[in-house]
């Protein structure tokens, strides 16, 4: 690669300078969506449904509308119907029909917070006040609350259009159903020498992103559309809106502000519409940013879910059968990631004999978003404190077990396709040989468990302009909206490919009529997908500054080469005998820029192949406080298999944060609904997510496997880390507390409840803990 | 000729087997020439002239970018598998 030296070591990547971002960040001045502010601005609110079941018979604006400074309100009634079939939105499958009815209900509604209405004012406080004037009158239903509830016979139907085809066309709630099968599993269970069946229910939990949702729409006479707002993928918040709106993708422009947190939920739209449509009724900018208990109530969390395993296993620990039943709440339209969740619930291990049934089920709760690895970390709670408890029995160490039956390269996956080069056995290695690993852990009600998990990341499509300045400083261009670092990943990149300081490089992350086609910033794919077209750009950018050098010293381009941040001609043997040509720096040659053919701008798009999966094992030490059940962590160390670490800092805050997410999900967090399916802890006191006096500073082993498919051998770093903890957390707590834990999360009252009933003559205690 | 591997809900097509030959230069061909084999089967894997939005297929281990229009070779193995997102769950997976 050109810019490296030559023993081929990089110069750039792998070091971990300061964010591009960061100074505007430290001091308050970069833009959030909440921040933009136009004149002749106008706010909205959103009217939210009180039920979580019911048909709507009618909507009454006229109040609300009367109310001084109330400029429009809109309804489903304002919206086009969208056809009720999947159909491609740029990368995205989705079905138009469900998506418009998530944005604003038309018949039903179908969770508690189901948007209704949306109101236009001149301030947030009258569309606040005229809400209340909008008269809607409910024909309440049943709520349907978990998947059991709703596969039941005769259980109440939230859409009428779901149709189970595989027992006669019968209305459902089950969505989907995926089956994946390998070899006999009754030969497999029957060559077992034991076999382990467990029944696991995991919480539907929050994403949990500080940053509320928001939208500022500007829709002007000539038929254009301006959206800004915090996304993970500017085209695609482009593409549904223009799918809700009726309208064609070119008559919206979107500009993605800056983001606090999104982990998979600003994947999609809520607002964005909606902001939109107000602006178009009242020829005003308009903008809406939810509350804290709108985002909880009305934001796509990821599913709850039911998993049955059993698993059979020889004395010698090898797992010779496995089937799974696992059913994920969808919320109330279709999508779980039960799919995901089926081909990562068996991923790390080969398996000869296995069968996986997957439902994905529609209950009355808010349509699940994706979430870092989304379906993964139900799944692997499940599985692997089964592997948990197969390696006691065996009298194994767990990650011996793990080494035993783990996959590697040429391993079959579970949907059939052998895995390419992959990490997964070095994580297991980078543990057993960490500190942590070697440490004793002592002391009473104290254990230590250990998890891992399997994310497959993503490719998809990116584009890159790598522009070269005329003082021979560059920026690089992407539509990745840098919700990680990438902002940095991307520069160091580009500073690696020509050679200059990573501060010579400015980073820009631009808006859906500046850059080429991007998809979301999601599935791990940033760094690999738009990396590999930031490479590309770099390298289409080196080519032309070769061709340039060469032009000024008239030979030929083949012979010019580019390193350590200046342009050289080959034949260094003649120069040293003062017939060549000396070396030219970048900044020298970019001010001959316009003599010898104008500016350069290297340019790539891609669809990336290659994709490099991910592995994760995490090991957690806990104590459980036998009086309460309240679980501390001790120590956590977490090793990862990136590929290649571009900025390792990044790499091992990916790592922490998925960490932290997973032990918040293992430990505390949950949705409560009452009887009616109204949400009853809508704000982040009564929705505990983990602080930093619940954690420990987590240890990271990055794991570097190159990845065959990318040309800096990256892999995706996001997710996967999230996907061990609740079943490393549920290890550990075995350990402290002779519990096998089942269900997430583990909070106090549910374990203590558990531990109340392993002591004799305290069953009345275990009831209290109800 | 090219193998491909057949999903388990969709066996009932192929009276049961796994894995079946079918010819074609691209998943397009392939998928005609499974439907010749198995009538039927194409229904569950197209809509229209594409694939179904929930449908991904693999061949050799990659999920290409190509969908429809991957190219297959002689000895190839083609995956059909359901589409998933990473990052996004409506995303079509490219793992």
């Amino acid at each position: 690669m050109e810019g490296t030296t030559s023993n081929g070591k990089f110069k750039v990547i792998g070091t971990r300078p300061i964010r591009h971002d960061g100074v505007d960040k430290v001091i308050g001045r970069a833009k959030y969506g909440a921040d933009y502010a136009f004149p002749g601005m106008l706010h909205g609110k959103v009217l939210r449904s009180p039920h979580a079941h019911a048909k709507i018979k009618s909507i009454n604006t006229a109040k609300a509308l009367k109310l001084p400074g109330v400029k429009a309100v809109v309804t489903a009634a304002d919206l086009p119907e969208a056809a009720n079939r999947l159909e491609q939105a740029g990368e995205m499958a989705i079905n138009p029909h469900h998506l418009s009815l998530n944005i604003l209900a038309r018949d039903k509604v179908l969770y508690d917070g189901h948007a209704i209405a949306a109101v236009a004012a001149t301030s947030p406080h009258i569309a606040e006040e005229a809400l209340k004037l909008i008269e809607v009158e409910y024909e309440v239903l049943p709520p349907v609350m978990t998947v059991d509830a709703a596969m039941k016979p005769g259980a109440p139907i939230l859409l009428p259009d779901l149709r189970n085809r595989e027992e006669g066309d019968k209305p459902t709630n089950v969505a989907q159903h995926y089956q994946f099968k390998r070899g006999d599993l009754e030969a497999g269970f029957k060559a077992a020498d034991f076999v382990i069946e467990r029944e696991f229910n995991t919480a539907m939990v929050h994403q949990g992103y500080i940053e509320p949702h928001n939208a500022v729409g500007i829709y002007n006479a000539d038929g254009q559309a301006t959206i800004y707002c915090s996304t993970q993928g500017a085209f695609e918040v482009r593409s549904l809106s223009a799918q809700v709106l009726g309208v064609a993708v070119g008559k919206i422009k979107v500009v993605p502000a800056e983001i606090g947190g999104g982990f998979g939920g600003k994947t999609t739209i809520y607002l964005e519409p909606l902001s939109v449509l107000l602006s178009k009724k009242t020829g005003h900018p308009v903008k809406l940013v939810m509350t804290r208990s709108e985002v909880l109530r009305a934001s796509g969390p990821t599913s709850g879910s039911q998993i049955k395993v059993k698993m059979g296993a020889t004395h010698d620990g090898k797992i010779v059968a496995a089937e799974v039943w696992m059913a994920y709440e969808a919320g109330a339209f279709p999508g779980s990631p039960v799919g995901a969740g089926a081909m990562c619930i068996l991923a790390p291990y080969t398996i000869e004999n296995l069968q996986i049934d997957a439902y994905d089920v529609v209950v009355n709760r808010p349509k699940t978003a994706a979430y870092r690895a989304p379906g993964a970390s139900n799944a692997a709670m499940a599985s692997e404190t089964v592997i948990d408890e197969i390696a006691e029995k065996c009298g194994m160490d767990p990650l011996e077990l793990r080494i035993k039956n783990g996959v590697h390269e040429g391993s079959p996956q579970v949907v059939g396709p052998p895995f390419k080069r992959i990490g997964f056995i070095e994580t297991c290695e980078a543990i057993r040989h960490s500190d942590h690993y070697n440490s004793k852990l002592t002391g009473a009600h104290r254990g230590r468990g250990v998890a891992s998990g399997f994310w497959f990341n993503a490719g998809m499509q990116s584009s890159a302009t790598v522009n070269i300045h005329t003082d021979g400083t560059a920026s690089v261009v992407t539509g990745s909206p840098d919700i990680g670092g990438s902002r940095a990943s991307m520069a160091m990149i580009t500073a690696e490919v020509l050679g200059l300081p990573v501060t010579d490089v400015r980073p820009v992350v631009a808006d859906t009529d500046s850059i080429g086609h991007t998809d979301v910033t999601g599935g791990s794919r940033v760094t690999f997908a738009t990396g590999m077209a930031v490479y590309e750009a770099a390298q289409d950018a080196a080519r032309q500054l070769r061709e340039r050098a060469a032009k000024v010293w008239e030979v030929k381009p083949e012979d010019v080469q580019l390193g350590d941040g200046a342009v050289s001609v080959k034949d260094t043997a003649s120069f040293e005998k003062g017939e060549g040509k000396p070396p030219m720096t970048i900044k020298e040659l970019a001010t001959k820029l316009a003599r010898t053919g104008g500016p350069i701008s290297g340019r790539a798009s891609v669809n990336a192949r290659g994709v490099g999966p991910a592995f994760a094992t995490t090991l957690i030490d806990v104590e459980v406080d036998p009086d309460t059940g309240k679980v501390q962590v001790l120590r956590c160390t977490v090793a990862q298999d990136v590929g290649k670490a571009i900025h390792p800092s990044y790499v091992e805050g990916q790592m922490q944060g998925g960490t932290a997410q997973g032990i918040g999900w293992g430990l505390n967090e949950e949705y409560f609904y009452d009887d009616k399916g109204v949400l009853r802890n809508t704000g982040l006191l009564d929705y505990r997510m983990p602080t930093c006096l619940d954690l420990p500073l987590i240890e990271t082993a990055i794991v570097e496997v190159p990845n065959p498919g990318h040309p800096l051998g990256v892999r995706g770093v996001g997710e996967v880390s999230i996907v061990p903890p609740p079943a490393a957390l549920a290890n550990a707590i075995y350990r402290a507390t002779g519990v096998r834990m089942t269900e997430t999360p583990m909070s106090p009252p549910r374990l203590l409840k558990e531990m109340l009933k392993k002591r004799p003559g305290e069953e009345s205690q275990s009831a209290a803990a109800d | 000729m090219a193998t491909a591997i057949i999903p388990s809900l969709l066996r009932k097509f192929t009276n049961g087997e796994e894995r079946v030959t079918a010819r074609g230069r691209n998943v397009r061909e392939l998928i005609a020439d499974l439907n010749r084999q198995f009538p039927g089967l194409a229904s569950h894997l197209l809509e229209g002239d594409d694939l179904k939005p929930s449908v991904a297929v693999s061949v050799d281990g990659e999920i290409g970018p190509g969908g429809i229009m991957e190219p297959i070779g002689e000895s190839s193995e083609v995956h059909f598998l359901p589409a998933i997102g990473g990052g996004s769950d409506k995303a079509r997976r490219r793992a």
